[in-house]
């Protein structure tokens, strides 16, 4: 098996099968209010649209705190959201509660990875003790059966069973633990793995070898994965679409590559001029992005969430505009009432040396 | 990026010789490891972690751990009559150096502010104790420096705790901090690593900056080559313990001249984003005070021969500033963007 993957320039998704994942219109607040369907200062999730397909790669990305993680809290059922539906195969998995939650959580079809692994795994349990764990709870397989699980989930990961199941999580390498928690995840044969973050605490080498597993996995197990990231270049190998969240709203999506060459939010082009990079082309300065020091304040509600940081912002963006499909490729989602025009007005901005005087 | 100006001669910040350190009783982490940096120029620190960068940089700072020992070598900081010998120095000597004349911010800023004190509160502490002003000087000085880092409000910021501020903003509080006794050396270890890609070239912009404004030299501690490929003059490769190859960075990234070097390019951040592959360097870097006879990358390296292995690799100097700890490095161009993808170790 090979490490090295050219991914195709397009993902051709053979004529749409339907969504393994469908969520639409969902907002999560943490703190809602008692009465009304306002959703207070706790708004972590604002109308939120996503769909993920089998066996697709989906990269999310966006800075602290704007709603990537709570997107995936409320897929397995650790949140409650305040609107919309959550469909997981056909089924409202938002509306679930009790003891029908507590199944479907225990089935064990969404998993997640977390960031740090050696904070996420007990360090008290031996690594068999840590893949078996998800099996015991779905409890679903003979003892042997989970026995013989276990196993082939550490050879799907790359790991030899006999060298590491007595090991404890101190014990292992970073890389290595990491494996670790993509078998575990891995153990009940899920249908979608979300991973939260699950390269940033890795050195550059370890990180491909996780993305490069994360991509066999795939198509090994017909698994959709959902990679949550704020570094935008281990994405870009890897995912087939990315969503771009911005304060809780979702501003942008589509095919990877066309996303980050070409974006069509601004604030995606924030990011994507931002990243370090050593073939310096000519792309976007960071500086050509960002509002002039003496642009006008935006009030707090109702407009486009992105207008204070915005330079191309006017009146129009007093209202939040829905996300809608850009005209000539539909497969493309932005939340911008500019989304076709702003890079016009890039080159008159005349603001280029504003830095030169701090 | 300027060159260290026309006053000659050039000076030097910080010189590194034959530095040995040693951990844990006498594994030996970092070995013969040797630079400068000039006066105003900024080099980046480059290797996977176990390389030894940030033991170099601790060494540097006079923080090693608690097992860990300077068993050889010497650290200079400054030239001339301001020379101060870093190695073995007393506690009197550390105190006009730390925090005066070396500066440092980390990876999580959060964890190097009191929580319970306000960040101006924490500043100016620094400003009275280091810098001897009075407190009303002391708080003045405290909200320009907050200023000049690019903080909105720095009055207001000046009376708020860490945790009223975000990662962002903490990393400019640490950086005001670092800097307000006017250091001449500025060490950045994984100051950007925590944050996301905006906040993260804004900071670099910063030290950019600062830079310019305030003559610092910098060293700039990273695992991305891709942050120092846009804000070092030159760059150091650590692996193993060692220096594996130094240059100006530019040179170094069009024209690598150690496998090693090479491979890491392979698994940065590069270029265009249509041109994406994710490769894996084969094999473990070796661990710390591990004996190899030879040079420390031959096992995982695709141009390995016999002699590599036999007996020790001497640093190359290749002429224009660069050197390369490579039989191959004065023959064989290594021509970057090589497959480096091997079989996923077991």
């Amino acid at each position: 098996m090979t490490t090295t993957q050219e991914r195709p320039l397009t993902t051709a998704t053979t004529p749409d099968p339907p969504p393994l994942l469908s969520v639409r219109g969902l907002s999560v607040s943490y703190a809602p209010p008692r009465k009304g369907t306002h959703l207070g200062t706790g708004a972590a999730l604002v109308e939120a649209d996503l769909d993920i397909r089998p066996g697709e790669i989906v990269g999310i990305v966006g800075e602290t705190g704007s709603g990537k993680t709570t997107l995936a809290r409320a897929t397995v059922g650790l949140v409650a959201p305040a609107a919309g539906t959550i469909e997981f195969a056909g089924e409202d998995i938002g509306g679930l509660r009790g003891r029908a939650r507590r199944a479907f959580r225990r089935s064990g079809q969404v998993q997640l990875v977390f960031q740090d692994p050696l904070r996420s795994l007990d360090p008290d349990l031996t690594v068999a003790d840590i893949v078996r764990e998800p099996l015991d709870i779905a409890g679903t397989l003979s003892r042997t059966e989970r026995h013989e699980r276990v196993r082939e989930s550490l050879r799907l990961v790359g790991l030899e069973p006999d060298e590491v199941l007595q090991r404890r999580p101190r014990q292992l390498s970073g890389g290595q633990r990491q494996r670790v928690s993509l078998a575990r995840a891995i153990s009940t044969r899920p249908r979608l793995l979300y991973c939260d973050e699950p390269v940033s605490a890795l050195d550059v080498s370890n990180r491909n070898l996780v993305l490069n597993l994360l991509e066999q996995l795939r198509t090994e197990l017909d698994l959709a994965v959902v990679i949550i990231a704020h570094d935008l270049s281990s994405l870009a190998g890897i995912a087939d679409r990315v969503a771009v969240f911005y304060r809780g709203r979702i501003v942008e999506q589509g095919p990877i590559r066309a996303v980050l060459e070409h974006p069509a939010h601004p604030y995606t082009a924030l990011l994507t001029a931002s990243a370090p990079s050593i073939g310096d082309e000519d792309r976007l300065r960071p500086d050509q992005l960002k509002p002039a020091p003496d642009a006008r304040v935006w009030p707090a509600d109702g407009v486009c969430v992105f207008a204070q940081r915005c330079p191309f912002a006017h009146d129009a963006c007093a209202d939040q505009p829905a996300p809608a499909p850009l005209p000539d490729t539909p497969a493309r989602l932005a939340a911008c009432h500019d989304a076709v025009t702003w890079r016009d007005r890039l080159s008159a901005r005349p603001h280029e040396d504003r830095k030169a005087t701090p | 990026m300027s060159s260290p100006s026309e006053e000659n001669p050039v000076r030097t910040t910080l010189e590194v010789a034959d530095l040995q350190v040693s951990v844990a009783g006498g594994l030996v982490a970092v070995q013969d490891v040797s630079f400068e940096i000039r006066r105003g120029e900024s080099v980046g620190l480059v290797g996977e972690s176990g390389s030894g960068k940030t033991l170099t940089c601790r060494a540097i700072l006079g923080l090693l751990p608690a097992t860990g020992r300077i068993d050889g070598g010497r650290i200079v900081l400054g030239d001339g009559a301001d020379a101060v010998e870093l190695t073995g120095a007393r506690r009197s000597t550390w105190d006009q150096v730390r925090a005066v004349r070396i500066g440092a911010v980390f990876q999580d800023p959060a964890s190097y502010l009191n929580p319970s004190l306000t960040v101006g509160h924490q500043l100016a502490e620094q400003l009275r104790v280091k810098g001897s002003l009075s407190r009303r000087a002391a708080h003045d000085r405290a909200v320009e420096l907050f200023d000049e880092v690019g903080l909105h409000d720095p009055a207001g910021v000046f009376h708020q705790y860490p945790h009223q501020l975000s990662g962002g903003m903490l990393q400019r509080v640490l950086i005001a901090i670092a800097v307000s006794c006017e250091p001449e050396l500025l060490i950045a270890d994984e100051a950007t690593t925590a944050l996301d890609v905006v906040i993260q070239a804004e900071i670099l912009a910063l030290l950019r900056r600062l830079r310019d404004t305030h003559g610092l030299s910098l060293l700039l501690v990273t695992h991305d080559l891709a942050v120092v490929a846009e804000s070092c003059d030159r760059i150091l490769v650590m692996y193993g313990g060692q220096v594996v190859e130094s240059g100006p960075t530019d040179q170094v990234l069009r024209d690598p001249r150690h496998p090693y070097t090479q491979a890491l390019m392979g698994v940065a951040t590069i270029g265009s984003w249509h041109r994406r592959r994710l490769d894996v360097i084969p094999g473990q870097p070796p661990a710390a005070g591990e004996e190899m006879p030879g040079c420390r990358f031959a096992p995982r390296c695709a141009h390995a021969t016999a002699a590599c292995e036999s007996g020790p690799v001497p640093v190359a100097d290749l002429g224009g500033d660069r050197t390369s700890r490579c039989v191959l490095a004065g023959h064989l161009s290594l021509s970057p963007r090589v497959t480096t993808g091997q079989e996923v170790p077991a």
